[in-house]
């Protein structure tokens, strides 16, 4: 029997001011709620456009559980069609990209589908003559995702009519986008260096918290990042500090560290940590970048640009941006206890090679299936997966810092300790999952 | 149980490097990983691509492109008492084919061996199979033959894995 289908307050109860329901990490029919009007009444990313430079190029990728297409069309704008041929439902890509040319061509019948969806032509079409064809679903061709923003190359998806236009939506939080993308001395970003997918057997949203985690790197980092650090320490003196040790030793920060760095809400569940510095601050000067984005901007502008340092920034539901270095994770649902975490990395345009070269270090020492930090986190996730089937005990707790005064979808810079962000998160869970219930 | 090695006076013969690959599996599986690292030259790198054909290791990303500094921290993580995602530890398994020197280079000191094989790596109840290459490029120093890259092609290198913990 359904528990929380069709039953608005079951589902309401789960979140609580302090706490939440085990069933948010380990019900499947939640889960598929979730897909059916969180994940549609929310702004869930796709793509960024310079995957899909030329017109015909096209990118398969899942909103929520959604097989969707980002497409280029003739004049240049960028759609997202699903990804199912209206006949019989196949797949129309054959690959995961591509180019399609001017039109797709289902590799089944062979029916075939102008840029933006509509129907171009079917085989032996008399078939379908006075059949009354052109009033099915299937004469209107692949259906159109109808709420498409790109913003500065990064395209998102709302997928019901219902829910907030994209500027309400992500309001003030979109400063974290801007500063990513101004860090290019053109404002431009390009998707490069290939994507890390690594399999995680746990919920998506275990991933989002610990984005604003910051009371977890000393502990659970501490057999990676700590050791790194011991092994550093044994390095003849004057030797310099490579690189990856720049990119471990701040895990270890002590907690004053993380206080101190503070952590800022945005409404309907975003926000970030690092508002002061973060552990991406002490990186080592890249040679002629400054001057590059002096040249571009003035130098006031490009010093205001680059002293933010923002560390993590959770676009509600399920992606995380760093704007220092230029990567975005995707935490992709698939089950209540399966999600895929995609982590992309961007090329800042007409910027050096080695802040690519970092990034990607970053990426694959902390963010691969084969990375020590990576091992630390995901042995957490899918412990709490597995302790969360405990009857003892039903409730998440998220109550630090926690002030009975706090107002939901509030902008508020706090302590970098404090878990309302992901309080934040799971209020504008409710809000988004309840509303077209 | 350890073998003997014997110093080279000369250049290796083929028979010497095909040993030598199947001996660096044995370590690894018998877990002997402070040998192992012995086994590189201090310019070393294990380099696995996440790019079918990958060429770059710099600007293309990899899911391991690490120096002995790197490999060090792995190996001594993998011994800490706090290593959470260690407890409890992994074990291996490779099966090699008999490898294949594709090139001798003495004026230059070097030497290329490919290596198919299958690696099975287990935590508990949880056994995971991969298939890969192993092409490693190697080197005589005092004698000893040394890894100067050793490089793991992954059949299916850009599928999303899970955890993979030791060293193939
Ligand atoms: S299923 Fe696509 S043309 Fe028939
Ligand atoms: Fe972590």
């Amino acid at each position: 029997m359904a528990k929380y289908r069709g039953n608005v307050e079951a589902v309401r109860g789960l979140v609580r001011e302090t706490e939440v329901h085990r069933d948010l990490y380990v019900d499947q029919e939640l889960f598929e709620l979730e897909m059916e009007h969180l994940f549609a009444n929310t702004w869930v990313y796709v793509g960024h456009d310079s995957q899909v430079p030329n017109a015909g190029d096209y990118y398969g990728t899942t909103v929520g559980t959604q097989p969707v297409l980002m497409v280029r069309n003739g004049n240049g704008d960028v759609n997202v069609l699903y990804n199912r041929c209206p006949h019989k439902g196949v797949r129309v890509t054959t690959e995961p990209c591509g180019n399609a040319g001017k039109f797709f061509r289902c590799p089944y019948h062979a029916w075939s589908f102008k840029l933006d969806g509509s129907l171009l032509a079917i085989p032996l079409k008399k078939g379908y003559e006075n059949t009354g064809f052109e009033t099915s679903h299937a004469a209107e061709g692949l259906a159109k995702v109808r709420h498409v923003k790109n913003y500065r190359g990064f395209v998102f998806a709302k997928l019901n009519d219902a829910g907030l236009g994209f500027e309400e939506f992500f309001g003030d939080s979109l400063s974290s986008f801007d500063n990513m993308i101004d860090r290019s001395p053109v404002g431009r970003l390009q998707v490069a260096g290939g994507v890390l997918r690594y399999m995680h057997n746990c919920n998506w949203k275990m991933l989002v918290e610990n984005q604003t985690d910051t009371c977890h790197p000393m502990v659970a980092h501490e057999s990676s990042a700590g050791t790194a650090s011991e092994v550093w320490k044994n390095a003849p003196p004057g030797t310099k500090k490579p690189m990856a040790v720049e990119i471990f030793l701040p895990f270890m920060s002590p907690y004053e560290f993380f206080e101190g760095m503070g952590i800022r809400v945005w409404p309907n569940g975003h926000g970030h940590t690092g508002v002061s510095h973060s552990i991406h601050s002490d990186y080592s000067a890249i040679p002629g970048y400054f001057d590059q984005m002096t040249a571009a901007y003035g130098e006031n502008r490009a010093k205001a640009i680059l002293d933010e340092n923002r560390h993590n920034t959770v676009y509600f539901p399920n992606i995380m941006i760093k704007g220092p270095i230029q990567l975005l994770r995707n935490f992709i649902p698939i089950a209540a206890d399966k999600t895929l975490v995609e982590s992309w990395t961007f090329r800042l345009v007409d910027a050096p090679d080695m802040l690519l070269e970092r990034t990607l270090m970053y990426n694959r020492l902390i963010n691969a299936p084969t990375s020590v930090v990576g091992h630390d986190d995901l042995e957490m996730y899918e412990r709490a997966q597995e302790g969360l089937r405990c009857n003892g005990n039903e409730w998440v707790n998220v109550q630090r810092l926690y002030d009975p005064a706090e107002e939901a979808d509030a902008t508020v810079v706090t302590n970098g300790t404090t878990e309302w962000q992901m309080r934040n998160q799971f209020r504008a869970w409710s809000k988004f999952m309840t509303m077209s219930m | 149980m350890t073998v003997h090695v014997p110093v080279l006076t000369g250049a290796p013969t083929d028979q010497q490097l095909i040993d030598f690959v199947v001996r660096e599996a044995r370590m690894i599986d018998q877990q002997r990983f402070e040998e192992w690292l012995e086994l590189y030259t201090d310019d070393a790198y294990y380099w696995m691509p996440l790019e079918w054909g990958q060429t770059d290791p710099k600007l293309t990303c990899s899911l391991m492109y690490e120096d002995k500094l790197l490999l060090k921290i792995r190996v001594e993580r993998l011994k800490g008492n706090r290593t959470f995602s260690q407890k409890p530890k992994s074990r291996c398994h490779h099966v090699l084919q008999v490898p294949q020197v594709d090139r001798r280079d003495e004026a230059a000191n070097e030497y290329v061996t490919w290596t198919p094989m299958h690696y099975v790596e287990t935590r508990f109840d949880d056994q995971k199979l991969y298939a890969a290459w192993a092409t490693h490029t190697l080197t005589v120093i005092d004698g000893q033959i040394r890894i100067k890259l050793k490089r793991v092609d992954l059949v299916n290198c850009e599928a999303a894995f899970g955890n993979i913990q030791l060293f193939m």
